[in-house]
């Protein structure tokens, strides 16, 4: 396949006339990294939400593929092999970490519900080589020592990763990750900037990154888009990007993502 | 209860271990009501008034399936009762059906609307399903054609109905079935859903299959407690009528005791509700000039209000979880 992977074409969201997004457009390449920055409200998230489908954008074309998606359910999004991770982590706080990765493999099992309630045998088995692929990702990770803590007796940081794997659990094509080192500190980003970088080199596995501040997306992204009131002022390589005069202007006052574009 | 006063070898012992058996039994229909209902609650967020008249419809079911139909004797040799947990089965399963088409055309609509309407759809519901029921069941004597019908045996001097047992068994299947289900693919789907749908549906789970499985276990576990409960020595006395329906209302207290959104508090609240109206209806029968005739009626409710005043989301129930 030569065409992109995700190709946002012309997108545009309003909330009751509150424009979220206007006239936004990008390709995500095979095995790249892409990433998206903007301040806070930029409309970062609503991008991700018009993947999902959870938001349905009023104009423009969301092609997976080369295949429109606009219209689909959000389970048949995750089901096409693209996972997501959320900003505000979205875990099922009463479920193992083992659960919750389990959770991830949805898709990837196949046998009946009534199969699985009586416990048969190829439900039995299906559920061991899906054990295995959760305990891969738990070694991937660093997490081992969790694995049957309920996710809400974790640390902030771990339950970032615990979400990250949940995703990973998916074998997805593209990963979609919301602001995934926000809060965290320097030690934790920088983790996290590694099993990043390892997803994409070892796993194979195309990502699309959403960050508000600058430090980490130049550290690690191939190309970046700049987003700022739902409109596209930017997008090149990362140099490229940080000395856009445009992206300065957006950026001037906001001192953090101005700290972070001049390292 | 006269009949068994009556019985000059009966001790007090024997009356107590009477009772047990039958506050046991009343105890465990009360928790497969519960279960469906909690099920329901769960995974959809919606209080389903309508369960003790599913409860009904699939006595009503099994009625039509095992005596009108004659449906497994006619394909199938073997023993009566076999065709009779057959028949119960097929009952069961139209009865998920008609829990699936509920979800469906009823609730799947609603989504998103407050809590209220979708509770006040389930009561237009339950007086729709009771209506079309009653009128189904009043035409003739629906008999169960239960196979061990109003036998019973003796446990030392205690006289204890197969029936009891049967309910008891059935109930502690319907658990262990929930129980192992829950830790399933669709199990983890369901309880996934539950909790936030927007991350169920990241990880690919289909909500609406979710929602319509949900409904048609509540259905079915309604079916299952509607059958056992018409039995003998049950007011229905092993019939599909109005008694049934009446009787299987009641559980609602033992849902809201054990917590709306609790397994375990479905089993819990049952259990106590059915103890304490038993064991009152049996210990405190010399009081009904001070309590009124039919008092342990009102136990449920008087046991459910002081749960509530202890712990006001039930024994189990959750307490609202907040997010951030
Ligand atoms: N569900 C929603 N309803 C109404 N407005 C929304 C909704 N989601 C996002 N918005 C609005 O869209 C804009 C972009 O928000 P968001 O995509 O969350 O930005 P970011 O992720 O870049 O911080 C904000 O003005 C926000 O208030
Ligand atoms: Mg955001």
């Amino acid at each position: 396949m030569s065409g992109p992977l995700l190709e946002l074409d012309g997108i545009s969201l309003s909330f009751k006339g509150v424009k979220a997004i206007t006239d936004v457009s990008f390709k995500v390449g095979e095995g790249e990294l892409f990433a998206i920055i903007g301040p806070n409200g930029a409309g970062k998230t609503s991008i991700f939400n018009s993947i999902s489908q959870v938001y349905r954008p009023q104009e423009g074309d969301i092609r997976w593929k080369g295949k429109s998606i606009m219209g689909q359910r959000p389970d048949h999004i995750a089901g096409m092999g693209i996972a997501r991770t959320f900003q505000n982590i979205e875990l099922f706080p009463h479920m193992t970490v083992l659960e919750n990765l389990l959770l991830g493999r949805h898709i990837r099992m196949k046998t009946s519900w009534l199969a699985g309630a009586l416990w048969l045998g190829p439900a039995k088995r299906e559920e061991m080589t899906n054990r295995r692929a959760v305990e891969d990702i738990i070694d991937f990770l660093e997490i081992e020592r969790w694995r049957k803590h309920p996710v809400a007796l974790l640390p902030y940081g771990f339950q970032k990763r615990v979400e990250l794997g949940r995703a990973l659990a998916m074998e997805p094509e593209l990963l979609l990750l919301d602001e995934p080192v926000a809060g965290m500190n320097l030690e934790e980003t920088e983790d996290m900037a590694r099993f990043i970088l390892d997803i994409r080199q070892e796993l194979g596995i195309s990502i699309l990154l959403v960050e508000h501040d600058m430090g980490l997306v130049m550290d690690v992204a191939d190309r970046v888009l700049v987003l700022d009131f739902g409109q596209k002022i930017s997008e090149g390589e990362p140099a490229e990007v940080q000395r856009d005069p445009a992206v300065i202007a957006a950026y001037l006052g906001d001192e953090a993502g101005l700290a972070a574009a001049d390292s | 209860m006269i009949g068994v006063l009556a019985q000059a070898s009966t001790t007090d012992f024997d009356i107590f271990v009477q009772t047990f058996f039958k506050a046991t039994a009343l105890g465990s229909l009360y928790s497969l009501l519960a279960l469906g209902f909690v099920l329901v609650y769960k995974s959809t967020q919606t209080l389903n008034f309508a369960q003790g008249a599913m409860a009904l419809v699939g006595a009503w079911f099994l009625s039509l399936v095992f005596i009108d139909w004659d449906f497994p004797a006619r394909w199938l040799p073997g023993p009566n009762w076999l065709h009779w947990i057959i028949a119960l089965l097929v009952a069961a399963a139209m009865a998920a059906v008609m829990g699936m088409a509920i979800e469906k055309y009823t609730i799947r609509p609603m989504i998103g609307q407050p809590l209220f309407s979708m509770a006040m759809i389930t009561l237009a519901l339950e007086v729709i399903l009771r209506t079309i029921s009653f009128d189904a069941v009043n035409l003739t004597t629906r008999s169960l054609g239960v196979p061990w019908g109003t036998r019973i045996f003796m446990l030392g001097g205690a006289r204890v109905a197969w029936s009891y047992i049967a309910a008891t068994a059935m109930a502690l299947l319907a658990f262990v079935a929930i129980w192992r289900f829950f830790k399933t693919r669709m199990g983890i789907a369901m309880r996934a859903t539950s909790f936030d749908q927007e991350a169920a549906m990241a990880q690919g789970i289909n909500v609406s299959r979710v929602f319509s499985i949900a409904w048609a276990s509540g259905a079915s576990l309604a079916a299952f407690a509607g059958v056992f409960a018409s039995m003998s020595p049950w007011p229905s006395g092993g019939t599909a009528n109005r008694d049934g329906a009446f009787f299987v209302f009641r559980a609602l207290p033992a849902v809201v005791l054990g917590g709306l959104d609790s397994v375990v508090g479905a089993l819990v609240g049952g259990m106590i509700i059915g103890f304490s109206e038993i064991y009152a209806g049996q210990y405190l029968a010399n009081y009904t000039g001070v309590l009124g005739v039919g008092y342990q009626q009102v136990i449920p409710y008087l046991v459910m209000l002081v749960g509530l005043l202890v712990r006001p989301y039930g024994l189990y129930g959750t307490v609202e979880v907040r997010r951030v």
